[in-house]
C-alpha cells in the first residue's frame, strides 16, 4: 500500500468520484498600494491520470495557479479541493501533511539541498512522512533514482550532477511518497532540447504507465500540444481549457 | 526528530567561521561568568568562613532580652514604675558549672566559660578602649581558633607563665606601640587598675578583634571586674555552624539567657551578601545576554541564507513547526557547545585567577579565593542554553512562517 493509499488526507474521508483537484471560483490578490490580481474566477477540474499542460503568456498567472493548485498559496477567494475536500481552511500543519502525501513538486530549477547527496534528498519526504524504516527508505530511493537511469549517482552531491540530472532526481524527490499528483513549474525551462526531451518523457511516463496525474506549467507550445490537455490562461483567467485528441 | 537534527547538524557544520564564532560568544559569556561567580562566592565563603572560625557560632551571655518583670507589675494591672536603677555589677550566670553541664549535655559541640570585661588599656601615653575576655586555655582550643592565630610559636599556656599575664591583638599591639614582655595598665569603669603583662600577640584577620580584643586567664578577667567566681558567658562552638540560629533559640529558651548566634550578630554583613549575589546574578546575566546576541546573529544569517532551501521543505510538505525546530535546534546546538567550551574556559580562568598573588591590606590572603561548585556551571549552563534557544527563536519562527512562493519565484 502506498503512503497516499493510506492517508490521502488527514480529516475528511474521500468523496466518492470527485475530480483529483478542483478549483472553484478562485481569485488570488496580491495586497499592497496597488492590489495585483494574479488569478480570478478560475473554474477547472483535474482527474486522475491526467497529463494537464497549464499555457499563456508571462504574467498570464500560470504558475500563481499552480501554486494555489498545490497549495503552497491561499487563494483570496473561491475555493481548492484536493479529492472532494476544501483546502484552504485548513490548519497549516494539515496543508503541508497533503503536500507531503498528495502532491510532489518539480520546479524549473531543481531546489535540490545543496549540502545533501542525491540519495539524501530523494529520502527527504519519505523521512518527513516517517512510514517507513531507514533501510526501506535507502532502498525505495535507490530504486527511484534507478529507474530514472542516476543509479550511479546516488552518493553524489547536486553539484557534481549536469542539469538535466539534478532535474531528474527532482522528479526521483518528488515521486519520493508516491504522490498521485505531479505539479511541475517549467520543468524543462532551464534544460537543454535534449534534456527537455528526456524529462518530458519522464513525466509521460508517469501518466501513462504509474497512473499519475501531472500537472505542468510550460511556454513550450510544442510540449503542450503533446499532453492530453491545455488549459490557457490570459490576465489571470482561463481562455481555453482543450482535451486534445492526440495522446 | 531525526530528519531535524540532520538538517540542523548540515546546516551548522556548513558554517564552521560563523558558528565557531557564535560558539566562541557563549563560551566567553559562560566562561566569564563562572569565573565570575566563583570569585564573588569564594571571596564570601573566605569571609564567612573567617567570621565563623574567629567568633564563637553561639554567644551565651548573662544578659536578657527582655527586662526582668517587677513585682509590680505581676500585682497590679496597670504599674507605673519610676527610677530603676539598672545592676552596676553584672550578675554572670547563675551555677555556670551546671549550666555548662547542662547545655553539653545535648548541644552538639563544645563549651567554654569565659568573663569579658570592657576596659581601657593604657601604654605609652595611649588609651584605648578594649574587651578583655577571661579564658580558661585549656578550652579555648575547643571553642575558637585562637591558638592557631597566635604569632611567634607561642601556646595559649603562655598565660601561666606571668601574673596577670595578657594576649592582645596585633592590631591593639600596633596602636599603642607595645610588644611581647611590655607591662600594660588596664582600666575598668569601676576603678579597677591592674597591671598586666604582653605575652604574646594574635591575629584572627577581623579588623574588629585585633584592635579591640585581649585575653587573660578566667581568674585575671574575675579579678579585673572585681568578681570572684564572676562567669558572664558560654562561648560555644558547634559540629555544624549553619545551625547556630536554631540551637542559639534553644538554648535561649532553656536559660532565658540572651543567646546570640553568629549569624545574629552579624546579620547586616549577611544581608550585604544578598545585595553583592543580586549584583553578581545581573552581570553574568548582561554577560550571558550579550553572547546570546551572537547565537541571535548567526541563526539569522543562516535562516536568511537558507531562505530558498526553507521554501523547498515546506513545497515538499515539511510543515512550519517542523522547519522551526531545525532552527530552535540549530540555536541548542549552539548554545550546548557554547556552554560546554565555557565549562573548560570557566574551569581554567577560575585556576589562573586562583594563583594570582594579592597583597591586601584588607586581606589575609594571599591569593584570591575561588569557590569551585557544579551549581555555578548548571546556572551559566541553563542560561547559556536558554538564551541561545530564544534567541534562536524568533529568526526560526520567522523563516518558518514566510511565503515559500514569494521565495521560489525570486530563486532563479
Amino acid at each position: 500500500m502506498s503512503p497516499t493509499e493510506a492517508a490521502p488526507l488527514r480529516s475528511a474521508p474521500r468523496a466518492a468520484a470527485a475530480p483529483l483537484i478542483e478549483a472553484r471560483k478562485v481569485t488570488r490578490i496580491l495586497p499592497g498600494i496597488v492590489p495585483t490580481t494574479l488569478v480570478h474566477g478560475i473554474d477547472l477540474a483535474i482527474s486522475s491520470n491526467e497529463f494537464v499542460a497549464i499555457t499563456g503568456p508571462s504574467g498570464s498567472g500560470k504558475s500563481s495557479l499552480l501554486y494555489l493548485l498545490g497549495l503552497l498559496d491561499l487563494p483570496t477567494s473561491g475555493e481548492v479541493l484536493i479529492r472532494g475536500q476544501e483546502t484552504s481552511s485548513m490548519p497549516e500543519e494539515d496543508r503541508a501533511h497533503a503536500r507531503l502525501t498528495m502532491l510532489g513538486f518539480v520546479f524549473q530549477f531543481h531546489f535540490l539541498l545543496p549540502e545533501f547527496t542525491v540519495l539524501e534528498n530523494v529520502m527527504l519526504p519519505m523521512r518527513a512522512l516517517g512510514r517507513l524504516s531507514q533501510a526501506d527508505m535507502r532502498t525505495r530511493a535507490g530504486e527511484l533514482l534507478g529507474s530514472l537511469g542516476l543509479g550511479d549517482h546516488t552518493s553524489k552531491r547536486p553539484d557534481q550532477l549536469s542539469g538535466g540530472q539534478r532535474q531528474r532526481v527532482a522528479v526521483a524527490r518528488a515521486l519520493a511518497n508516491e504522490p498521485p499528483v505531479i505539479l511541475a513549474d517549467e520543468p524543462t525551462g532551464s534544460l537543454d532540447s535534449k534534456a527537455s526531451e528526456q524529462v518530458f518523457e519522464l513525466l509521460r511516463d508517469l501518466v501513462e504507465k504509474k497512473g499519475k496525474t501531472v500537472v505542468a506549467v510550460t511556454h513550450d507550445l510544442d510540449m503542450a500540444n503533446r499532453m492530453h490537455r491545455e488549459i490557457k490562461l490570459i490576465d489571470g483567467a482561463v481562455v481555453t481549457d482543450e482535451f486534445q485528441v492526440r495522446r | 526528530m531525526n530528519l531535524i537534527l540532520d538538517i540542523a547538524w548540515t546546516h551548522v557544520r556548513g558554517r564552521v567561521r560563523q558558528t565557531g564564532f557564535a560558539i566562541a560568544g557563549v563560551a566567553t559569556g559562560v566562561g566569564f561568568s563562572i569565573m565570575m561567580a566563583s570569585l564573588m562566592q569564594g571571596s564570601q565563603n573566605d569571609f564567612t568562613q573567617r567570621l565563623i572560625n574567629t567568633l564563637p557560632h553561639i554567644t551565651v551571655s548573662d544578659d536578657r532580652r527582655t527586662p526582668p518583670k517587677q513585682p509590680a507589675e505581676s500585682f497590679f494591672a496597670a504599674a507605673e514604675i519610676h527610677g530603676l536603677t539598672p545592676e552596676a555589677r553584672r550578675p554572670g550566670i547563675k551555677n555556670p558549672l551546671a549550666s555548662a553541664a547542662a547545655l553539653e549535655a545535648w548541644v552538639p559541640g563544645a563549651i567554654a566559660p569565659s568573663v569579658r570585661v570592657p576596659a581601657i588599656v593604657r601604654y605609652a601615653s595611649q588609651d584605648v578602649a578594649i574587651t578583655v575576655v577571661g579564658i580558661d586555655p585549656r578550652r579555648e582550643a575547643l571553642v575558637s581558633d585562637l591558638p592557631k592565630q597566635l604569632r611567634g610559636g607561642i601556646t595559649l599556656s603562655v598565660l601561666y607563665r606571668a601574673t596577670n599575664a595578657i594576649i592582645v591583638g596585633d592590631g591593639l599591639a600596633a596602636k599603642i606601640g607595645s610588644r611581647p614582655g611590655a607591662n600594660i595598665t588596664l582600666q575598668t569603669s569601676e576603678g579597677m587598675r591592674l597591671n598586666a603583662q604582653v605575652v604574646g600577640l594574635f591575629h584572627s584577620g577581623v579588623r574588629g578583634i585585633d584592635e579591640r580584643t585581649a585575653y587573660v586567664l578566667v581568674k585575671t578577667g574575675q579579678i579585673l571586674s572585681r568578681q570572684t567566681g564572676l562567669i558572664n558567658e558560654f562561648r560555644l562552638r558547634l559540629s555544624d555552624p549553619m545551625i547556630s540560629r536554631e540551637i542559639a533559640a534553644r538554648i535561649e529558651q532553656d536559660t532565658t539567657y540572651k543567646s546570640v548566634s553568629w549569624q545574629e550578630s552579624n546579620e547586616d554583613l549577611l544581608n550585604s551578601f544578598i545585595i553583592r549575589n543580586i549584583i553578581m546574578f545581573a552581570v553574568v546575566g548582561a554577560i550571558l545576554l550579550v553572547a546570546s546576541f551572537g547565537t541571535y546573529n548567526i541563526i539569522s544569517t543562516i535562516t536568511h541564507e537558507k531562505a530558498r532551501d526553507i521554501a523547498i521543505m515546506k513545497s515538499l510538505g515539511l510543515s512550519e513547526s517542523t522547519v522551526r525546530s531545525i532552527f530552535v535546534v540549530e540555536a541548542s546546538i549552539i548554545g550546548i557547545a557554547g556552554a560546554i567550551a565555557g565549562f573548560v574556559l570557566g574551569y581554567l580562568l577560575c585556576i589562573a585567577l586562583g594563583t594570582v598573588t594579592i597583597k591586601s591590606p584588607f586581606m589575609d590572603a594571599d591569593h584570591l579565593p575561588m569557590a569551585y561548585t557544579y551549581t555555578h556551571y548548571l546556572l551559566a549552563g541553563a542560561v547559556a542554553l536558554g538564551s541561545s534557544v530564544i534567541a534562536g527563536y524568533q529568526p526560526a519562527r520567522k523563516a518558518a512562517r514566510g511565503n515559500p512562493v514569494e521565495i521560489i519565484r525570486g530563486a532563479t
